[in-house]
């Protein structure tokens, strides 16, 4: 099972935080989804503190471990800053970090990725870094101190799935021991399924299951499906071919023209 | 003393972090801070004075994905 700094966890499941029709819904998806994390963030306080106070404790009932993020940051200084108060918020050194570089993809920017993970990480940081699947990136990532990696599957939000197959094999291949998390851009279990298959450590969702019309029954289905893709990972699938092969014999066939 | 809190320009009594804190309610909130860009601990809080035109982040946690 993924073990992320040191840390074993029962799910192959990270699961998001927003976006469900109600906080009941949340803690239904959640059950149902077995996820051992959640992503969570912080934002402007502007009632007093109450609404932060309410979402505390939601959340703290959920039993899990929590991975806040640095959503929305386009610079480094504003992630570095944002994970400090994070840090000091959720009272973990575990950050989700993103640096995003391009306002329509949501793209991360890979050069203040890198250089934010540094100095993060010399903080006394653990860094979970939401990256591209780009070889050369995520092995400065991990030069910068970074124990896992967290290639996008396609752009956040939008169902597509795992875009880059040749690119995900290549870098599971290259990393063969680092642990590595599809962060972004799944829609259906059966992507997460291809995922698992492709011998990733874990999924993180969000919006897949808190956008779905019965987010607490999605859930279940990606927990389903993330266990039949690591299942068949380790059962070693056979290589595809181009040309047909009966699987019948055709020794002993009987000859009826 | 007029400065930026979460955005919106405000005046305010302070004089330190804290102050600002108790004056909005929410002293003893589950909020973390930073001033100028720059992360406050909450064990410094009650240290840091405020100027005029600093600009001043309280947070709290939130859904997030």
């Amino acid at each position: 099972m993924p073990t992320f700094y040191g840390t074993e966890f029962a799910s192959r499941l990270m699961l998001g935080t927003a976006q469900y029709p109600s906080p009941a819904i949340l803690a239904d998806a959640f059950r149902r989804s077995g996820a051992g994390i959640a992503t969570v963030s912080v934002r402007r306080e502007a009632d007093g503190g109450e609404a932060g106070q309410q979402f505390w404790s939601l959340i703290e009932g959920l039993g899990v471990a929590l991975l806040p993020n640095t959503a929305g940051c386009h610079s480094v200084r504003e992630a570095v800053t944002t994970a400090q108060m994070a840090r000091e918020l959720f009272g973990t050194p575990w950050i989700k970090l993103e640096v995003i570089g391009h306002a329509d993809t949501l793209q991360p920017d890979p050069f203040g990725l890198v250089e934010a993970a540094r100095i993060l990480t010399e903080d006394g940081f653990q860094v979970f870094p939401y990256c591209t699947e780009d070889l050369v990136l995520c092995d400065r990532l991990l030069n910068a101190g970074c124990e896992v990696l967290m290639p996008w599957g396609a752009p956040i939000g939008t169902g597509l799935g795992l875009n880059n197959i040749y690119g995900l094999r290549s870098l599971r291949a290259h990393f063969a021991e680092v642990p590595l998390v599809i962060d972004a851009g799944l829609g259906l279990p059966s992507q997460a399924a291809h995922a698992m298959e492709l011998g990733f450590d874990a999924v993180l969702l969000n919006t897949a299951v808190a956008k779905a019309g019965d987010p607490a029954a999605m859930a279940e289905a990606f927990a389903g499906a993330v266990s039949a893709g690591a299942l068949a990972h380790q059962a070693d699938p056979m290589p595809p071919r181009d040309m047909a092969a009966p699987s019948t014999p055709v020794l002993g066939k009987a000859f009826l023209e | 003393m007029n400065i930026t809190l979460n955005g919106t320009l405000q005046d305010i009594a302070g004089p330190t972090l804290e102050d600002l804190l108790r004056e909005t309610g929410q002293a003893g909130a589950k909020v973390a801070t930073a001033v100028n860009e720059t992360f406050v601990p909450a064990g410094q809080r009650a240290d840091l004075v405020l100027q005029p035109g600093d600009r001043v982040e309280i947070v709290a946690p939130r859904q997030g994905g």
